[in-house]
C-alpha cells in the first residue's frame, strides 16, 4: 500500500501490454538459447517463466533487462522499442539470484541507490527508501551493513532496492532459490501480496513448479528455448499441453500407444494425475465412464499428507496413485507406510480413473498453445 | 587437524629457527647502528648516537631517500592507472590472444632485472633517442610495478563477478557512475594492496635502476651500494639500513590488515 505510485507512470493506464516480445531470438555461437519467442505480459500481471535450467527462461529475463543483446527480434516495454537500449535506460528493475547487494553500502544507501543515481532530492530519497523498507518489513534495518543480514533479509533489501524506483516491470531471477523451504514458502505469499499492493508487473523466473503455481497469474513453461505452454496455473495443471509440461508441473501418468489402447481404447497420448486415480481390490465392478487396469504394487511411499502408491499394471505401464492420508489414525504401527488404508508391496490391486480425467496431449511435444 | 605434542613441539621449534635466521641479522643491523666500534666487532664495545647524528646530517642519504620516494610514488601512480585499465580491459572480453596479453603484462616481474635494464637502456638510447632521466627511471620501474596492481585487481574482479555492476546499471547508473560508485569502492583495498607492493618493489630496486637512471639521479639503494665500502660511510649506511627495516614494517602491516579486512568483507557479501 505504501508504495502505490503517486503519479501515473508515463504510458501506464494505456491498455497495451507491459512487455511485448516479438520474434525474440538469442544465439550463442551455434547454441540457440531462445528461439523466435512471441510473448505479451499484461500490465499489473504476476507472470512466471518456469522451466528446467538451460531452457532459456533466464536468458529471456536478461534480454528484457538489457544485459544480453538480442540476436533477432524486438523487446517492447510499454509499447516502446528498447531492443537496443542499455540496461540503465530501461524502465525495469531486477532482483538478482545472488541479490547483488552492494557490500560497501549500508541498507539505506543500497535502497536509495537508484534514486541517488537519478538525482532525486535527498529528502524524497529518504522518505521513499523508508517506505520501501517498510513494504518489505525491514524498517529499523536501514543502518545495517549487508554482511550483518541473513539471506532472507538480503533478499528483502534487493526487493526494496528495486521497488523503490517504481519500475514499469520488476524482473525476479529465481530470487527465492537460496532460501530454506520454510522461508521460501513465507516469501512466496509475501511476494504475491507485495505485488498486489504495488500493482507493478512482476516477471518471475523459477525452476520450482510449486513456486510458480502458488504466485502466478499466468505461467509460461519453457523447454529448449521455446514456450511449451502459456496458461493459468489451474489450466497448466489440469490440462497440460504436452508430456513435457505434464511431467514438469506436478506428477503425472503418461498413457500412450498400446498401453493406452488396452486401458482406454484409444492410442492417446493421455496423461492422468495421480490424485485422480483410485486404488481398489481387483475385479470390482466398473461404473460407466471409468477406465481401469489391474497390476501389482511396486512401492508405497508415505509423504505425510499423502501416500504415493506405485503400481506396475499388467498392461505394461507404471502408474502412481496419490491418496490423502485423511483416514489414517495416529495409532502406533510397525510400519507407517502400511497403515490400514494402504496397499502392501506385491499386493494385487486395481486402478481406476474417470474417463474425463484423461487429458489428451497434442501429438508433438512442441506444439504451442500459447495463442 | 590434530597434532601430537611431539609434532607441535617440532613445528614450533622449526618456526623459531626460521624466524631467528631471518631476524637475528636484522636485529644486528639495528644494534650496530648504536655500536661505538667502527668495525662492528662482536660483541659491541660501547653505545653511541654518533652514527645517527651523522646520518641525519648526510645530504647524500637524504637526497637519495627523497629521490627513491619520488620514483616509487610516480611509478606506483602509473602502475595503478595502467594496471587497473589493463585488468578492466581483459575482464569481459574474450578475444583471440587474451591469455597472451595477460601473460605479457605479468611477464616483466619474472624477467631478470638485468635483462629488463639492458633492454630498456638500449631502447631509450637508440630506438627512442631519449636521454636517461627521472622519467625513464619511472617508466622502467612501472613495467614491473604494473604487475602487482594488475594481479590484485584481476583477482578481485574474479572473486566478485559482474553482478554488482549489472545491478548498478539496472538501477539506472551509466558506465561512468557505475565505475565511480561501485567498481572503484569494490577495488579500493585491492588497489591499496597493489600500490603498497608496487611501492616496495620500486623502492628497493637496484639492477634496473643502474641501467635506466642518469648519474644525476641517485636512489637510496644505489647510494647505499655506492657508500657501503667506504669505511667512513659504513656506519651511516648501517643507520640508513636500520631506518629502512623499521619503515618496512608499516606497509607490510597495512597490507596484511587490508587483505584480512577485505577477505572478511567479501565473505560477508556472499
Amino acid at each position: 500500500m505504501t508504495l502505490a505510485p503517486e503519479a501515473p507512470r508515463p504510458g501506464a493506464g494505456t491498455a497495451g501490454p507491459a512487455i511485448s516480445l516479438r520474434g525474440l531470438t538469442k544465439r550463442y555461437g551455434a547454441v540457440t538459447a531462445v528461439e523466435s519467442l512471441d510473448l505479451d505480459v499484461a500490465e499489473g500481471e504476476f507472470f512466471s517463466m518456469l522451466g528446467p535450467s538451460g531452457s532459456g527462461k533466464t536468458t529471456v529475463l536478461r534480454l528484457v533487462a538489457g544485459f544480453e543483446e538480442a540476436t533477432e527480434g524486438t523487446v517492447l516495454l510499454g509499447g516502446q522499442d528498447v531492443t537496443a537500449a542499455p540496461p540503465y535506460a530501461r524502465e525495469v528493475n531486477t532482483v538478482f539470484q545472488d541479490y547483488a547487494i552492494f557490500p560497501h553500502l549500508d541498507v539505506q544507501a543500497n535502497v536509495e541507490y537508484g534514486l541517488r543515481v537519478k538525482k532525486v532530492p535527498r529528502a524524497e530519497r529518504r522518505r521513499r527508501a523508508a517506505e520501501a523498507l517498510e513494504t518489505v518489513r525491514l524498517d529499523g534495518y536501514a543502518s545495517r551493513k549487508p554482511h550483518e543480514l541473513s539471506g532472507g533479509q538480503r533478499q528483502r533489501v534487493a526487493l526494496a532496492r528495486a521497488l523503490v524506483n517504481r519500475p514499469r516491470v520488476l524482473l525476479l531471477d529465481e530470487p527465492l532459490g537460496a532460501l530454506d523451504l520454510q522461508l521460501r514458502r513465507e516469501m512466496q505469499v509475501e511476494l504475491k501480496q507485495i505485488q498486489r499492493d504495488v500493482g507493478i508487473t512482476f516477471v518471475f523466473v523459477t525452476h520450482d513448479q510449486e513456486e510458480a503455481l502458488t504466485m502466478s497469474d499466468r505461467i509460461a513453461v519453457f523447454n529448449q528455448g521455446r514456450i511449451e505452454q502459456l496458461a493459468t496455473p489451474h489450466e497448466l495443471y489440469e490440462r497440460p499441453a504436452s508430456a513435457f509440461v505434464a511431467g514438469f508441473v506436478g506428477t503425472s501418468n503418461l498413457l500412450e500407444g498400446d498401453v493406452a489402447r488396452t486401458l482406454v481404447g484409444e492410442s492417446g497420448p493421455f496423461v492422468v494425475r495421480p490424485e485422480k486415480v483410485r486404488l481398489g481390490e481387483p475385479a470390482e465392478g466398473l461404473e460407466p465412464g471409468w477406465c481401469a487396469g489391474e497390476g501389482t504394487v511396486l512401492e508405497v511411499v508415505y509423504l505425510g499428507a499423502t501416500t504415493h502408491t506405485v503400481v506396475r499394471l499388467d498392461a505394461g505401464v507404471r502408474m502412481t496413485v496419490a491418496d490423502h492420508n485423511d483416514e489414517t489414525v495416529a495409532a502406533p504401527s510397525g510400519d507407517p507406510a502400511n497403515g490400514a488404508a494402504h496397499a502392501r508391496r506385491d499386493q494385487r490391486v486395481r486402478l481406476s480413473w474417470r474417463r474425463d480425467h484423461l487429458v489428451p496431449l497434442a501429438g508433438t511435444a512442441h506444439e504451442e498453445e500459447s495463442r | 587437524m590434530k597434532l601430537s605434542r611431539r609434532a607441535r613441539f617440532l613445528l614450533g621449534l622449526a618456526t623459531a629457527v626460521v624466524l631467528a635466521v631471518v631476524y637475528a641479522p636484522l636485529a644486528l643491523v639495528l644494534l650496530n647502528s648504536f655500536n661505538a666500534d667502527k668495525t662492528f666487532g662482536w660483541p659491541p664495545t660501547g653505545f653511541t648516537l654518533e652514527w645517527w647524528r651523522m646520518a641525519g646530517e648526510s645530504e647524500g642519504a637524504r637526497d637519495a631517500l627523497l629521490t627513491s620516494l619520488e620514483v616509487a610514488a610516480l611509478a606506483t601512480v602509473l602502475a595503478l592507472v595502467l594496471g587497473t585499465l589493463a585488468a578492466m580491459g581483459l575482464r569481459h572480453t574474450r578475444f583471440f590472444g587474451r591469455n597472451v596479453v595477460s601473460l605479457l603484462v605479468i611477464l616483466p616481474i619474472a624477467l631478470p632485472g638485468i635483462v629488463t635494464g639492458i633492454a630498456l637502456q638500449n631502447a631509450f638510447g637508440t630506438m627512442l633517442g631519449v636521454q636517461l632521466s627521472l622519467f625513464t627511471l619511472v617508466v622502467a620501474h612501472a613495467t614491473f610495478c604494473i604487475v602487482t596492481v594488475f594481479n590484485n585487481v584481476q583477482a578481485r574482479f574474479q572473486r566478485l563477478g559482474g553482478s554488482l555492476e549489472q545491478a548498478s546499471m539496472d538501477l539506472g547508473a551509466g558506465p561512468w557512475t557505475t565505475f565511480r560508485l561501485v567498481t572503484l569502492p569494490m577495488l579500493r583495498s585491492a588497489l591499496l594492496a597493489g600500490a603498497l607492493l608496487s611501492f616496495g618493489l620500486s623502492f628497493d630496486e637496484i639492477v634496473v635502476t643502474t641501467f635506466t637512471a642518469p648519474d644525476t639521479v641517485q636512489t637510496l639503494p644505489i647510494w647505499i651500494f655506492g657508500n657501503l665500502f667506504r669505511p667512513n660511510q659504513a656506519p651511516v649506511v648501517n643507520v640508513v639500513a636500520a631506518v629502512l627495516v623499521v619503515l618496512s614494517v608499516v606497509p607490510i602491516y597495512l597490507a596484511q590488515k587490508l587483505s584480512g579486512d577485505t577477505a572478511g568483507a567479501a565473505a560477508g557479501a556472499r
